[in-house]
């Protein structure tokens, strides 16, 4: 990898100076993607601000009828927190099939969704919770915060400091995974909250996405039956050495009954 | 643009004057000569490098070293007391569960950590557990026995 200036800020305020003095610097959470791609020599930034020090960007709190969690918190610890574990399960059981133990042990929410990876887990639960991404500048609803691959809504000097999920009634994550990186071939985040039905999709377009006929059916019926006759169109859909784009059409249906189901 | 990293490695703290670029496992492997923890794959998949962090499981060459400065590093060299065995590498030779040796020591670090948190281990568990460890032997089944039999010693070393 090339060479940087290497910064390690305790506060948030630090960090923003760091990085406005910086002539290309990046942030860094927990380096699962940042740092493999700093090692390929794809990215060669002046400056590494690292976030972890940071004590106000980690931690879970129960807020209410939400579980707040702080951008700097990791896999591990979503996976294992008791707090989510009782509000939101299926967003603990989603972080405890993210990669392997050991990368659940540095990764963390904020990296994953800032990165926005088409094949991330993270962002599924962010729109089909119906989340709220919270900024040092605003709050954003997590349905805009992510707006193309590897895009987000983030504006230069911005920076997510946690994310805020609404408890649903009943919700469940299925995925099917690539058997080497365990990244989503396709992945169904199926939720039923107070403001209605969401069917998030990640892994097969270039971003995650809303399945609205879905949600349409399942408002009516809230079971796998429900979505039996949607056929899901292939087009615009990713195709690569993994699967094709009619394959992972196939799966959005699987997946979403597989979900559907684990909702009970 | 180097600079000194200190950090406690196996019980001793250790300072290697080292660039911000150079890898957790670098700074064990060359700079430290603590060649024990191996580098596999180098792209954050095989397990072979996995050291312990303020005692959680990581994959080092996926780390900065100065990212765990000021932390505490266990690796397969300070597992061992002296002549004695861990009771997961003890598990390990008794069920011989190696081959070629190469994933042991990423293997034995990984078993500790899922060790620590529960002593009771299905085989299940443990499959699940080894998803970020690779042996290209397909030796799997007697490093599933041996982590069962050394997390269950662990435990009841504990007690």
């Amino acid at each position: 990898m090339y060479n940087f200036e290497y910064h390690e800020p305790s506060s948030l305020a630090d960090a923003l100076s760091a990085i406005g003095s910086a002539e290309d610097g990046k942030l860094m959470a927990g380096g699962m993607t940042l740092i493999p791609t700093l090692k390929q020599r794809l990215a060669q930034p002046s400056d590494i601000v690292d976030l972890a020090k940071i004590a106000e960007l980690k931690g879970i709190k129960r807020e209410g009828n939400s579980v707040v969690i702080g951008a700097m918190t990791r896999h591990g610890e979503v996976a294992t927190s008791d707090v989510v574990k009782s509000a939101i399960p299926a967003l603990a059981d989603l972080a405890g099939n993210i990669g392997d133990p050991q990368v659940r042990n540095r990764g963390t929410i904020g990296g994953s969704i800032c990165n926005n990876d088409p094949a991330a887990d993270y962002p599924s639960a962010v729109v089909a919770l119906g989340a709220t991404v919270i900024t040092n500048k605003r709050r954003i609803a997590g349905e805009d915060f992510f707006t193309g691959m590897f895009e987000t809504a983030l504006e230069p000097g911005e920076v997510v400091t946690a994310v805020s999920f609404p408890a649903p009634e009943k919700a469940a994550y299925m995925k099917f995974r690539n058997p080497a990186s365990r990244y989503a071939i396709v992945g169904v985040f199926v939720a039923k909250t107070s403001g209605g039905v969401r069917v998030a999709v990640t892994g097969a377009g270039a971003c995650v996405f809303r399945q609205n006929e879905m949600e349409a059916a399942l408002e009516k019926s809230f079971t796998p039956d429900a979505i039996k006759g949607i056929e899901v169109s292939a087009d615009g859909l990713n195709a690569d050495i993994h699967a094709g784009a009619d394959y992972r059409a196939h799966l959005i249906g699987v997946m979403a009954k597989r979900a559907i189901a684990a909702c009970g | 643009m180097t600079s000194p990293v200190s950090m406690t490695v196996n019980g001793k703290a250790v300072t290697a004057t080292v660039e911000p670029r150079t890898l957790l496992v670098q700074y064990l492997r060359e700079h430290l000569g603590l060649t024990g923890t191996h580098v596999g794959c180098d792209t954050s998949q095989c397990g072979a490098c996995v050291v312990h962090l303020d005692g959680k499981s990581i994959k080092s060459c996926t780390i900065l070293a100065v990212q765990a400065a000021g932390g505490t590093v266990t690796t397969i060299e300070g597992l061992a007391k002296g002549s004695e065995l861990h009771p997961m590498q003890a598990a390990f030779r008794e069920h011989h569960g190696l081959q070629c040796g190469f994933c042991t020591p990423g293997m034995v670090m990984s078993a500790v950590d899922l060790a620590q948190r529960k002593s009771d281990l299905s085989e299940h568990e443990v499959r699940e557990w080894l998803e970020g460890n690779i042996c290209r032997c397909t030796g799997y089944h007697n490093i599933v026995k041996a982590i069962q039999a050394g997390a269950a010693a662990m435990g009841s070393a504990k007690a």
